[in-house]
């Protein structure tokens, strides 16, 4: 599709939807929000710069394989779950280490659950990216 | 250690999650995915050791108790499945270096194998029953996509129908999680046990039902079980051999599972309905099984035939014959998984598995047709191989119940079996090669074909000699079954 | 409003079998989505429908004002829809493959193939 408008108005949302995505990953522990949620508006945010200016751009502002995220996300989500184990609780137990305050969204602190939904998000983008590749590749063969 | 409970599903992930980072280097990719099958191998054997040292091994994800939490529970039939597929999930990668072109590996062989695999050991081990839903789910998904990788035109059609046939049974199971939840409050598998052990009203009975269905679709029962001869023989060798193992097993584990903790509050309905079902899967698994002339196709009915006897154990309700089930199981698994494995073997020497275009293979291959002999006299339940004894210990059960048609109708279906067997023989080994058969050069099976098929058929053997083995630790099983209280504790106790 | 619901819920299932039954591929899926559809109103319903508070603990206090929804069906529906959001994608591009294969949307026309 070649727009001037959507693509004037994709560089504007993109950057803007991606730093939200954030967001929503990071205070996703206490509020609503996190990983999943976090992870779709990441991929929306991708997938409409590939509407606006051709999949392989958004390929190209993914950087990586779709697969790669995936891969880094599960070995993320796996592996959140063994530091509590390090410390002789049962897997995927909660351990939060060290806060530091932030000027917008209180205190960050990190902890296995912040790895766990960062894991999510990886997952989520690499799985919707990789659909919508996928679909759209094979719309343009046949 | 408690921890042995994590790594059969810690294993598989990350072995997944390293495939997909390795890139598209075929070699990396196998040497990861080879790796990982025989961690996760080694995982089920420590599992099994732990749980036989230290009796159920109980572990409260996320430290949050049970029935709050999800909990993993894993008893001796929980590990020794476990142990079983970690088993064959080795030999099958073996398998599938010789037998997986490069092109399905590009697309993802190995990690979605071992997604596969997680998904199984997941299903094992979980002590809850949504969580049990999740599991199944992400086995299933796996297999959808395997099944349909490829893209053959085959293939397609068969994963339209078992894609179909399974979003159904997971949507009844789903019904059932819905309403014990609504009428209980519960889902942990050891609080609904406390729950509704010796409940006989209307709403257990309901949600027994449709988990009946929902385990019944996925493990191949009479009547909805037409899915699996429809898809099991589409895609590569590797793919259906783990399918036959190990997805059937998860819906027989599935229904051991709600059957002897949750459902026994009405033996006079559910229990001779197991008893019928089995029967009548039994008959038609092999009656099917007479009219194929395809060998996965053939195979494929006996899986469903083979079903029946394992349910037929649960029917029976008694220590004696759910040991008999467990013994089968794990007899039918590597058995089964041996006879795919041949028949991707005999696919790659003559390029078909029609049993009208094969022919005069023991002449070519004569140590072929010995190891082909093994498992199937062995599923057809001749001594001294590991099928006897199953079928044995199923029978003396059963003929202590007086379940005389039951009993009958076991005994002839092995017969039946046995015949399915000989014609196998006899088409593809035996008989001269047809003169339309298709071309074909004369080549060597790969070592890496044979490596699993000549293990399994030694553990075969080894089981047929030294029976006693298996029986004792299937017969304990069976009384930890039997003996809900056990679980109930492991799983309810505060930890300390 | 259960009692309602119970009749959606059952005509629901009641028109995904329906459609399920039919020889189309494309009735074949919207039947498998609106099952799905038809299973979370189900354990939404039958977890008992409050109108309360959320099931949040405030500060200092011990347990969650009464009367708060519960919130576990909710995880489970999410759960669930995230499921079949994934089984349906992949279902969609397999039928999207068979029709092309088979070039009419006809399901008996997949028995012939498989013989």
């Amino acid at each position: 599709m070649d727009s001037l408008l959507l693509r004037t108005a994709a560089r504007i949302i993109v950057p803007v939807q991606l730093l939200w995505s954030v967001y929503l990953l990071v205070r996703g522990h206490n509020e609503p929000g996190g990983g999943f949620i976090g992870g779709l508006l990441a991929a929306g945010a991708i997938i409409l710069h590939g509407i606006a200016n051709g999949m392989p751009a958004a390929r190209q502002l993914l950087r990586v394989r779709p697969q790669t995220l995936i891969g880094l996300g599960i070995a993320a989500a796996g592996l959140s779950g063994v530091i509590p184990m390090l410390a002789g609780l049962p897997y995927l137990t909660g351990v939060w280490g060290f806060g530091f305050p932030t000027l917008v969204a209180g205190t960050l602190k990190f902890g296995s659950p912040l790895l766990f939904d960062v894991a999510v998000y990886l997952v989520v983008t690499g799985v919707g990216t990789l659909l919508i590749f996928a679909a759209a590749e094979d719309g343009e063969e046949g | 250690m408690k921890s042995a409970l994590i790594f059969p599903i810690l294993i598989p992930v990350l072995t997944a999650a390293a495939c997909l980072l390795s890139g598209p280097n075929r070699t990396v990719q196998r040497a990861i995915s080879m790796t990982g099958a025989a961690l996760l191998f080694l995982a089920g054997i420590w599992l099994l050791r732990e749980v036989h040292t230290a009796g159920i091994i109980v572990v409260q994800l996320g430290n949050w108790p049970a029935p709050f939490g999800i909990t993993l529970v894993a008893d001796y039939l929980a590990a020794v499945m476990v142990a079983v597929s970690g088993f064959v999930g080795f030999a099958v990668a073996i398998f599938a270096l010789a037998d997986v072109d490069a092109g399905r590996e590009r697309f993802g062989f190995h990690p979605l194998y071992h997604v596969l695999l997680m998904g199984v050991c997941g299903a094992f081990l979980t002590g809850d029953l949504f969580n049990l839903f999740v599991w199944i789910e992400v086995m299933l998904m796996a297999s959808f996509v395997l099944l349909a990788l490829g893209g053959e035109r085959a293939q397609i059609e068969g994963a339209v129908k078992y894609l179909t046939l399974n979003f159904i049974a997971s949507g009844l199971f789903l019904t059932a999680i819905g309403i014990i939840y609504g009428a209980t409050g519960t889902l942990n598998i050891a609080d609904l046990a406390v729950r509704l052990r010796d409940e006989s009203t209307a709403v257990p009975l309901a949600a027994a039902m449709l988990l009946l269905g929902a385990f019944g679709i996925k493990a191949g029962l009479f009547p909805l079980f037409f899915w699996l001869p429809a898809s099991y023989h589409t895609p590569p060798v590797a793919v259906s051999a783990v399918f036959a193992g190990l997805l059937t097993k998860v819906g027989v584990y599935a229904l051991i599972r709600v059957f002897t903790l949750i459902f026994t509050g009405m033996p006079e309905i559910t229990h001779p309905l197991l008893i019928w079902l089995s029967v009548l899967t039994m008959i038609t698994g092999v009656l099917g099984a007479a009219a194929q002339y395809e060998i996965r196709r053939v195979l494929s009915f006996h899986i469903i035939s083979q079903i029946g006897y394992m349910t037929l154990g649960l029917g029976f309700f008694t220590v004696a014959a759910i040991g008999a089930s467990v013994f089968y199981i794990i007899h039918h698994i590597i058995v089964k998984t041996n006879l795919f494995l041949i028949a991707g073997a005999i696919r790659y020497a003559r390029g078909t598995n029609e049993l009208k275009q094969l022919g005069g293979l023991y002449r070519d291959y004569p140590w072929l047709g010995v190891l082909f002999l093994i498992p199937a006299l062995s599923l057809g339940g001749v001594p001294p191989l590991s099928g006897f004894f199953a079928k044995l210990a199923l029978i003396t059960a059963g003929l202590s119940l007086a379940q005389w048609v039951a009993v009958t109708v076991a005994l002839a279906v092995g017969l039946l079996t046995l015949f399915s067997m000989t014609k196998i023989w006899a088409e593809a080994f035996w008989k001269a090669e047809p003169a339309d058969a298709p071309p074909h050069p004369k080549k060597a099976v790969p070592v890496l074909m044979l490596i699993p098929i000549c293990t399994m058929a030694t553990v075969t053997v080894l089981i047929g000699i030294f029976p006693s083995v298996l029986l004792d630790f299937s017969n304990a099983a069976a009384a930890q079954i039997m003996n809900p209280q056990l679980y109930i504790d492991a799983v309810l106790r505060p930890t300390p | 409003m259960e009692t309602l619901l119970a009749f959606v819920i059952g005509g629901l299932y009641a028109t995904s079998f329906y459609l399920m039954l039919r020889r189309s591929i494309v009735k074949l899926v919207l039947g498998l989505m609106i099952f799905s559809q038809a299973v979370n109103l189900l354990i939404f319903t039958t977890a008992r429908l409050t109108r309360g508070n959320t099931p949040i603990i405030p500060e200092g206090a011990a347990a969650p004002l009464e009367p708060f929804a519960d919130p576990l069906p909710q995880a489970l529906i999410l759960t669930a829809i995230v499921i079949a959001f994934g089984v349906l994608a992949f279902s969609l591009a397999l039928m999207r493959r068979a029709h092309a294969g088979l070039g009419t949307d006809d399901l008996d026309k997949l028995q012939e193939g498989e013989q």
